[in-house]
């Protein structure tokens, strides 16, 4: 296969489609962006520095686990240790669009990668199982998501009397119950059941036994080794997924 | 080594904090341009990819009061009955909101 030729045919009108199918998600994510906001001006922050690590950080786990550390002085290693290892999963989903992402030129695969983050990210894999190669979804899934976090960031910072208390309405729930959807969305195959055992019970155990934050990135790994030994059969449209991007 | 949380030092932390992200957007991928996709990696890749969703919900709903257990359970058997993720994720904030209002 040639380098210079990328196979996988980027479609714009498609970015556009993929920023409205998670818009109604995203009205969610202002929600939680507002408690980010809040949560920001009361450890300390300006409105402006909050708004600028969401603009710049864009990955809201970690910038609340940031915020446990923020006082007087911040102690340099351990807050990048600590965002690090919650981010750690980013590691794991961009490798596992590197099928589609390796068809793509360089600059617009890291391009794409600017704006990975859980949702739109949890839509990509679960349509790659489905068959289907949506790297689309990264962008117009991304700007948008990203857009309501600023947004949210900027509400919650400047009006925080508005959402005193998100968890009242449930909101620190949107991403969990987002991704248990997907999940949930997908073919449950014996070989999917077992992969999804082990990630649970590994992913549990690590969280009650390893340090803070890692549990994700155990889970996952430990999953993933199962795949390793049993190959997953091969999927019609796995192996026509040149032809299957087309197919909306 | 500390950082006081002056207009400059706090500027420094943000772009700490996003050079470290960016390594994780990155990493993932720059790493796997030096691996061959076989089908045994693929279907690491494949397995990891769903394990990664398992993983943070679990220990989520384990973790996590009587609200957020029942936003879980609410959403899955939504999405289960009418397999649309929207309506479910609805459905799952209310039920954490009602338990935590009950509650």
């Amino acid at each position: 296969m040639s380098a210079h030729t990328y196979s996988y045919q980027f479609q714009p009108h498609k970015v556009r489609a993929e920023f409205f199918r998670l818009l109604p998600i995203s009205l969610f994510v202002v929600a939680f962006g507002a408690a980010f906001g809040l949560a920001a001006t009361q450890s300390g922050l300006s409105p402006f520095q909050s708004i600028l690590m969401s603009f710049t950080v864009f990955a809201g786990a970690s910038q609340f686990g940031a915020l446990d550390l923020w006082g007087t002085e911040v102690s340099v290693i351990p807050m990048m240790v600590v965002v690090f290892a919650i981010n750690a999963r980013h590691l794991l989903m961009g490798a596992s669009l590197y099928p589609m992402l390796k068809d793509v030129s360089p600059a617009r695969r890291y391009g794409l990668l600017l704006f990975l983050t859980d949702a739109n990210w949890a839509v990509s894999a679960q349509d790659y199982q489905n068959g289907r190669r949506n790297l689309e979804v990264i962008l117009g899934g991304g700007v948008v998501l990203w857009l309501a976090w600023v947004l949210g960031t900027a509400f919650g910072a400047y009006f925080s009397g508005l959402l005193q208390n998100p968890k009242a309405f449930g909101l620190d729930m949107v991403l969990g119950c987002f991704l248990l959807s997907m999940v949930l969305g997908g073919k449950a195959t014996p070989r999917v059941v077992v992969v999804w055992l082990v990630a649970g019970v590994t992913s549990l155990a690590a969280w009650k036994w390893l340090p803070a934050n890692m549990h994700v990135v155990v889970g996952a790994l430990a999953g993933g080794a199962v795949g390793l030994f049993w190959l997953e059969p091969r999927v019609a449209g796995n192996s026509e997924q040149e032809g299957a991007g087309h197919d909306h | 080594m500390t950082i006081e949380t002056t207009p400059v030092g706090v500027l420094i932390l943000i772009v700490l904090m996003t050079l470290v992200t960016l390594i994780t957007r990155f990493g993932g991928v720059f790493a796997m341009s030096f691996v061959k996709i076989s089908p045994r990696v693929e279907s690491f890749i494949n397995a990891m990819a769903s394990s990664v969703l398992i993983a943070i919900i679990v220990p989520m709903a384990v973790a996590g009061d009587a609200g957020a257990l029942a936003a879980l359970v609410a959403t899955a058997i939504t999405m289960l009955a009418i397999r649309k993720p929207l309506p479910a994720i609805s459905v799952g904030l209310v039920a954490a909101a009602l338990v935590r209002y009950l509650g």
